[in-house]
């Protein structure tokens, strides 16, 4: 219901140095979001400020770098109390009467527990390990762990795990995006990194397009609540089964893919008709407790034939902790938690930027509620929303998580450049878009490259921080409190990330 | 030898080869060089895009193959047009400005250059400033690579 | 020891079979032998050399070690007198001095001769020449100043390529030609006026309809009565190819010395190639003299590498071809005029035909416009010249995306992978 209009200054302004300015017309081409155009008359590149999403794509291409994006200098009076995204928020809700959206993890200035916690380095009385010279495993498997040592009839140890594992070469995952959210080129590019790098990227709810079971074995195949795109072959296809429960980006609700995105390949994968609203309810309609989970844990065991790990995936909520205990009582094989920061191609702002907890704080509850309860080795936990860099890797490994999940990192190692627009099916750099046109400015050639090259940095420099604690495997760092140390905490967040402050001895 | 070649698949129609051409063969290499050589003036590149093909989805630019038997240097009248090391190249001041050339190569790549008196074609940038293609390197989506393919 | 390639002729056909040979050999001897005393140049090339564009050592076809790099023994200034095919000889001449080379193989690239048809006087004339070597343009060089007339006969090629040469030399340029039209061979009568016009607007006059019947001195009477004095005289009525050597030995010739695909007259071990040769221009079917240098060159190129015993490439796709070009206004053309057209006559002065017939390309013609930098009428005009060679069906590009602008866009997506990704050239 719009009730007239109100006139609201661009965010973005696009300035051009004219006198750099060739008037190629590259920006123009570039810009899906009609910003850019030439007027011949007076020989200038004109700029229609108002569409502009800041995206950069014009500003990375200019050739002589003409052009930059600048925060429209145009404010409301000033206000710490009412701030220009809360009047401006508040205008287009009176003017559309729509709920407010947004895309990508929530801008707000909420801490981040990772640069609070420093990581430890051997000294004198404990050797560090050159990762270059000596043996240094960051291969680690995720899935239900044999309770205790047992022996074969000849009185060998069993060195076998009895449930099926997913094998890591680095414990570094791809976060699950759909391909609807995500393009095509954007799939293939984490499918094939995936696979060079060793570990595994995640369907997400859109299923599995068919050129794409070729990289099953580096594949986590989603079961949502919306059973998009779920059938045997789906099933069989991947490397594990992730039941998605929740999103750190949106607890609590469904997930809405817009019928202009569904495009032939999308429906055909997603098993919906063409340019049908792929809706995912807020709940799975047929779970209501952790005996429900249990049923569709083991129908997905029974279905695979008990050959795939099982991952529930939910989102770090308050009671994280408790929910994580039913989760690894349920027959699960993998917890995986996503926290309030995480991504999302689409989500309400008000819930993004709202509701959840931070995942450090997710994590140490959970490792600690499991160990409280005997139950660790039942499952292993993964962890994502916010991971930014290596360090952030090991002081997550630390804190107790077997592996990480990436997804805006891995996003933007393929160019996304956190314009927070991808709701609207115009992504300039190719990822989260069905255009064609926008589609193949993603080339997963050098796309998978990138990723590898990311993936395969931070596996270098986790290496480097291990070796400086002494450590040399992935399975002695997990959960290894004693290696981090706080920073600006307060005692209740210590006490809470299980970890003493910087200065304390043991 | 190395050699451009073109992957439709991932052309843009951006255009940036066109300009990173045009300036590379005005003796530019870096972005202020392209304002001094290109503000204000038509460009005649080397490196043609093609917009628009099957209905208007592809695009794909278009320069000198640099062909194993090619029609250039056989049917130049001046002997300006030569085979260096695999390269075709041409020497603008043996060039009369026939076009013969222009009439036979079957990629209508070799062209006439700005002022229209002699013809310019692509030469990878090897006796530019910039000393490899600077199609290639600009090329955003990597629709552009200078590499070896094998042989024939 | 090693057989050896004899090649009478020093211009683009014998290049082509020095560097057709080279390709597949290095052992053959190979002798040039050329009545011209200069290392090789490109024959077109001296209208341009009196226009100023090139000068004595720019206009040289190749590099001055382009014998030696070749192995190539090169007797500049003789004159082979004759062929003597059962004892594979030829004789020569040099001022006083004759000899005799044996061949293995030999090479007869003898190119063409000017035709003269009879007329009254024309001894009288005290400074006249043809206008088809380097000699005659260095005459044209010597003997043209600002205030001399020069009276051209014929308004072909070779006689306008003159008159644009020499027209920084003096104003004073008439030329003549008995057909009604300029460029009689090549161009049609609404074509022959735009160009005609053109060339008047740079300074030329036209005397068409009439020639010279007679002349005294320096005065030529003309049949429709009219009398020219001039200073120079140009004779540029017409070329015929020179095939007395091969005519002589017993060689067949027909209107050029015939050849086969692969470039072998009717003598055994001799071949022919370049303007004194007859093609089989492939657009028309027919035989037919193809006086143009990159067919020269594509036959000399043919006839030195199957002299070398392979024989495996037949040269097959000869066509008429010109590119030619009077004070910055091009023409290209291609192939036979036949079939369905489609021309334009674009506003600048500019025209474009293209040809179809039975589902191929069969010939286009392309003229510049009025603003001698701006070409775009020929652009890729090459595009059609291949389309045309290599007889690609219509029906597998699309034709209607090209006619107006070539462009490889009409070509199938499969077609345009090759040609710009593959490796197949």
């Amino acid at each position: 219901m719009e009730q007239g209009k109100i006139y609201l200054s661009p965010e973005h302004e696009v300035v051009r140095d004219n006198d750099k300015c060739i008037r190629c017309q590259v920006c123009e081409r570039q810009c899906a979001n009609k910003v850019h155009s030439y007027d011949a008359d007076i020989d200038k590149m004109l700029a229609c400020d108002e569409n502009c999403v800041n995206c950069q794509r014009c500003v990375s291409l200019c050739p002589t770098h003409a052009l930059k994006i600048r925060r429209c200098e145009n404010r409301f009076r000033e206000n710490n109390n009412w701030n220009e995204t809360k009047i401006r928020e508040l205008y287009l809700q009176a003017n559309s009467g729509g709920v407010m959206l947004g895309a990508m993890g929530t801008p707000l200035d909420y801490p981040t527990y990772w640069d609070h916690m420093l990581i430890n380095a051997s000294q004198v009385t404990n050797p560090s390990i050159d990762p270059l010279r000596e043996p240094m495993e960051t291969r680690t498997f995720l899935g239900k762990k044999n309770q205790k040592p047992e022996r074969d009839a000849n009185g060998k140890i069993i060195t076998k795990f009895k449930s099926p594992q997913i094998e890591l070469d680095v414990p570094v995952m791809f976060s699950a995006m759909s391909y609807g959210s995500i393009s095509y080129n954007a799939h293939e590019s984490l499918a094939r990194a995936a696979t060079e790098l060793g570990t595994c990227y995640n369907t997400g709810e859109g299923g599995l397009h068919e050129d794409f079971y070729k990289y099953g074995p580096n594949t986590i195949v989603q079961v949502a609540s919306g059973r998009f795109g779920v059938h045997g072959d789906y099933l069989m296809a991947g490397a594990a089964i992730e039941i998605k429960m929740g999103q750190g980006a949106k607890p609590g609700i469904g997930g809405h893919l817009p019928g202009r995105k569904v495009g032939p390949d999308v429906s055909r994968t997603r098993m919906i008709p063409e340019g049908s609203d792929a809706i995912s309810p807020a709940p799975h309609h047929d779970i209501y407790s952790i005996e429900d989970l249990r049923q569709l844990v083991y129908s997905l065991k029974e279905a695979t034939a008990y050959t795939k790990p099982v991952i529930v995936k939910i989102s770090a909520v308050h009671n994280v902790a408790a929910i994580a205990s039913g989760i690894a009582r349920s027959g699960a094989d993998i917890i995986a938690i996503d926290g309030f920061k995480g991504g999302t191609g689409a989500a309400p702002s008000r819930i993004r930027d709202n509701v959840g907890i931070p995942i450090e704080v997710a994590l140490a509850a959970v490792d600690a509620r499991l160990r409280e309860e005997g139950i660790r080795d039942n499952v292993s936990v993964v962890i994502g929303g916010s991971i930014h860099s290596s360090s952030d890797v090991v002081k997550a490994i630390a804190l107790g998580a077997d592996a990480v999940y990436i997804g805006t990192a891995s996003l933007l190692a393929l160019g996304c450049h956190l314009c927070r627009s991808c709701h609207l099916n115009k992504c300039n750099w190719g990822i989260a878009t069905q255009e064609p046109d926008l589609v193949k400015r993603l080339n997963p050639d050098w796309g998978y490259k990138r990723l590898v090259n990311l993936v395969s940095a931070w596996k270098h420099e986790i290496m480097e921080m291990m070796g400086g604690m002494g450590i040399n495997s992935i399975e002695a760092l997990r959960g290894n409190h004693l290696m981090l140390r706080g920073v600006g905490l307060n005692e209740k967040e210590l006490e809470l990330l299980g970890i003493k402050h910087a200065g304390e001895n043991i | 030898m190395r050699r451009v070649f073109v992957n439709e698949e991932w052309c843009l129609g951006c255009h940036l080869c066109e300009y990173h051409c045009a300036n590379a063969n005005m003796g530019g290499v870096t972005a202020q060089d392209m304002v001094r050589n290109l503000r204000g003036k038509k460009i005649h590149p080397r490196i043609r895009v093609e917009d628009g093909a099957d209905g208007g989805k592809i695009n794909f630019a278009v320069q000198c193959r640099h062909c194993y038997d090619p029609m250039c240097v056989k049917s130049c009248i001046a002997g300006a047009l030569t085979v260096e090391d695999g390269v075709v190249t041409h020497n603008p001041d043996k060039c009369v400005g026939c076009f013969t050339c222009v009439l036979t190569c079957p990629y209508g790549c070799v062209m006439p250059d700005g002022d229209g008196k002699v013809v310019q074609k692509c030469e990878l940038c090897l006796r530019n400033k910039v000393g490899a293609p600077a199609c290639a390197e600009h090329c955003p989506n990597r629709a552009i690579v200078y590499e070896e393919r094998g042989t024939l | 020891m090693a057989k050896k390639f004899v090649i009478i002729g020093n211009s683009a056909a014998a290049v082509g079979a020095v560097e057709g040979l080279r390709a597949v050999d290095k052992d053959w001897e190979i002798v040039i032998i050329s009545d011209e005393p200069y290392h090789t140049y490109g024959r077109p090339l001296i209208s341009y050399l009196l226009f100023g564009k090139t000068d004595e050592e720019r206009i040289k076809f190749r590099p001055d070690e382009f014998y030696s790099a070749n192995g190539v023994t090169a007797m500049l200034g003789c004159t082979v007198t004759q062929i003597d095919a059962a004892a594979k000889t030829v004789s020569w001449s040099k001022d006083d001095y004759t000899g005799s080379l044996q061949y293995d193989k030999l090479l007869v690239s003898t190119g063409s001769v000017p035709f003269v048809p009879p007329m009254n006087g024309l001894e009288t004339v005290p400074l006249k020449t043809p206008f088809m070597k380097l000699d005659d343009a260095k005459f044209l060089q010597e003997h043209v100043k600002a205030d001399t007339r020069v009276f051209i006969i014929g308004a072909g090629l070779i006689g306008l390529k003159c008159a644009e040469g020499i027209s920084k030399l003096t104003k004073n340029i008439t030329v003549c030609d008995l057909a009604p039209r300029i460029l009689p061979s090549i161009l049609e009568d609404e074509l022959a006026k735009i160009m005609q016009n053109w060339i008047e607007q740079n300074g030329v006059k036209f005397m068409l309809g009439d020639t010279a019947d007679k002349f005294d001195g320096n005065k030529a009477v003309m049949k429709s009565g009219a009398v020219v004095e001039f200073d120079v005289l140009v004779l540029a009525v017409g070329v015929r190819p020179n095939v007395a050597l091969i005519k002589d030995a017993g060689g067949d010739v027909n209107k050029g010395i015939v050849t086969d695909q692969f470039c072998r007259t009717s003598l055994k071990d001799v071949y022919a190639a370049g303007d004194c040769t007859e093609s089989f221009d492939i657009t028309s079917e027919q035989a037919k003299i193809l006086a143009l240098l990159p067919n020269a060159y594509a036959q000399g190129y043919a006839a030195g590498r199957n002299a070398a015993g392979l024989e495996d490439k037949p040269y097959d796709s000869a066509m008429p071809m010109n590119a030619i070009g009077f004070w910055g206004k091009h023409i290209l053309s291609a192939g036979s005029y036949i079939g369905e057209k489609h021309e334009v006559f674009g506003d600048d002065g500019s025209y474009r035909l293209i040809c179809r017939d039975a589902g191929l390309l069969k010939g286009f013609i392309l003229i510049g416009g009025n603003d001698i930098h701006d070409h775009s009428v020929l652009d890729r005009a090459g595009i059609y010249t291949n389309l045309i060679k290599d007889k690609t069906p219509l029906d597998t590009v699309d034709f209607e995306s090209i006619k107006d602008r070539a462009s490889l866009k009409g070509f199938a997506a499969d077609a345009r992978k090759k040609k710009l990704a593959g490796v197949e050239r």
